[in-house]
């Protein structure tokens, strides 16, 4: 049987188009997705059955047990800290946000490690945006900057933007033009009209300096900025007031670079100056499926999309002080729970060593370094694969994400209702 | 050094602990300068160190790379290099951390070694 229009759920592109044949109840074939997507969609190694640490070894139990146990450590706390949810549907995120409340705990999501600070600048500045159904259909210009889609969004530039054909763009890649920015040449860069080669960590003097220009203060500027010849930003800068539509799409090279959430503020502010001459927008490239849909829930359930204290009877926001890779770095953090996230592999060995010392629960379908860590384990249906729910791409549109195959396994969604109930059984037993 | 995604590490993600992760995520790219000027011929590995910590990887050409600048794909090996400091914004800088980088004959630590010793503790507090 072959089941269409099946959502992909890997990155942030959320391919709706994927073509899954099923046999007996098994994925046994992937069409259209890219090789990210149909590795995930096939299939890899997964956690067996529900485990617990005892002696330093993990030894096999049943849900009910994982679960008291995982209420327990939660409830025992003083300073819970419940991460993840970038590789689980919303629904799931809905019920995490009501699990910490109940626990007097900090949430927080992988956006923290990653467009984090694109979020915070776009609080500090306003974003111009679009969906990328504008991108395909109308813009002529596409620069990514410090964004890498050959490598990590494959089939970005097919469906949506450089190499799309759209509405108003029907010659595909020969009707629009590309400039890439990045520290090395890129897969990406080698499909470019124009590649600007910078310094790591000038992402904010290069963009200062396109903005001078933008703005008629070239003559102000010197020779060279960050290594880059001031013709060449010129030439990049004309290139953007001649769009009719351009459209800047930035990865972690800004935010993961010197300047951070500043770099991504500046950005946003060059975008505001080229709406003075054209139509500009602006978008981050956000890494996993639905790392957009947690920032959404959580921001309509506590007005902050990362990186919420819930300990304090009203929500309180501050990354640098709240977000996961602060409060273990402090110690702070008493007990973890991670749902659908992998932080053992992605965070600074400083901060996974700060993980080891504390009581840590995994909710994943799959074994990573995070099980290494983890005191108890629960492994979960694969969201879009055997548990359907809601999630949102890059640029905020929401979709349904399907259920292809049923994998007899609880999804992340009741695993968390599960551990809410007994939370909430152990604060009556008070 | 910088740490990003690429398409080997992205297609291994969900099976870290297989052959194809370790393949796709334990190596250090250089430049062809900075290959040459470490004497690495046809195969080798690099100790790559900052004030953080160090992590042996392979070593790999890569010709979109300047001199001076080397990629790890993000994972537990570049990790190991970068500090847990935030900035006040709650990400550490995963790109653009000082290194230095020697060819050394120590091996490349798989998964399993890479985090042996980092639990310590027995678990089961409840």
């Amino acid at each position: 049987m072959i089941i269409e229009d099946v959502l992909c759920p890997f990155c942030g592109c959320l391919c709706d188009d994927i073509k899954v044949e099923v046999e007996g109840g098994r994925v046994v074939g992937v069409k259209r997705a890219c090789r990210l997507g149909s590795s995930k969609i096939l299939g890899h190694e997964r956690i067996g059955a529900p485990m617990v640490r005892r002696d330093g070894k993990l030894f096999e139990t049943t849900y009910d047990d994982a679960y008291d146990r995982a209420a327990r450590i939660l409830k025992g706390a003083k300073r819970p800290l419940l991460y993840g949810w970038c590789s689980t549907v919303c629904e799931t995120a809905k019920k995490g946000i009501l699990l910490a409340e109940e626990v007097g705990g900090v949430i927080d999501s992988t956006a923290t490690v990653c467009h984090g600070p694109s979020i915070i600048g776009i609080e500090e500045k306003g974003l111009s945006g679009s969906t990328l159904g504008q991108v395909k259909n109308r813009a002529d210009l596409i620069v990514f900057w410090g964004a890498n889609p050959a490598e990590a969004h494959p089939r970005h530039t097919m469906r949506y933007s450089s190499n799309s054909k759209g509405m108003f763009t029907p010659e595909g890649r020969g009707g629009r033009k590309v400039i890439v920015v990045d520290v090395r040449k890129t897969r990406t860069a080698k499909n470019a009209d124009k590649f600007i080669l910078i310094r790591p960590g000038t992402d904010y003097e290069v963009i200062s300096a396109l903005r001078m220009i933008v703005k008629g203060k070239g003559d102000l500027i010197p020779e060279t900025v960050a290594g880059v010849d001031k013709a060449d930003l010129e030439e990049a800068a004309g290139m953007m007031k001649a769009a009719k539509f351009g459209s800047i799409l930035f990865g972690l090279g800004m935010t993961h670079s010197r300047g951070r959430y500043k770099n991504v503020d500046n950005a946003l502010s060059l975008v505001a100056d080229l709406n003075g001459f054209t139509k500009f927008v602006v978008m981050a490239m956000r890494g996993h499926y639905n790392v957009a849909g947690f920032g959404q829930v959580c921001a309509w359930e506590t007005g902050y999309p990362m990186a919420v204290d819930l300990s304090r009877g009203a929500p309180y926001f501050n990354p640098g002080e709240t977000a996961a890779c602060d409060l273990l770095g402090r110690r702070e953090a008493d007990a973890m729970m991670v749902v659908a996230a992998d932080p053992a592999s992605n965070f600074p060995r400083a901060t996974v060593e700060a993980m080891a010392e504390i009581p840590v629960i995994q909710v994943d379908p799959f074994p990573n370094p995070t099980t290494f860590l983890a005191d108890v384990v629960i492994p979960t249906a694969v969201c879009g694969i055997e548990a359907e729910g809601t999630a949102y791409r890059m640029d905020g549109l929401s979709l349904r994400m399907k259920k292809v195959v049923d994998s007899g396994l609880p999804t992340d969604e009741e695993v968390v209702e599960n551990i809410l109930d007994r939370v909430r059984r152990l604060a009556d037993d008070n | 050094m910088i740490s990003g995604r690429t398409l080997g590490q992205g297609a291994s993600l969900e099976a870290k602990t297989s052959p194809e992760f370790f393949k796709a995520v334990s190596f250090c790219a250089l430049s062809q300068e900075d290959y040459d000027a470490l004497g690495i011929f046809g195969e080798g590995n690099v100790l790559v160190r900052s004030e953080f910590g160090e992590v042996v990887v392979s070593a790999k050409k890569d010709e979109g790379l300047p001199p001076g600048v080397i990629f790890i794909p993000m994972g537990p090996w570049a990790n190991a290099v970068v500090g847990r400091k935030t900035g006040g914004c709650g990400t550490p800088q995963f790109k653009g951390e000082k290194v230095e980088v020697e060819r050394t004959k120590m091996p490349v630590m798989d998964i399993q070694e890479l985090f042996a010793d980092v639990k310590t503790r027995g678990g089961d507090r409840s």
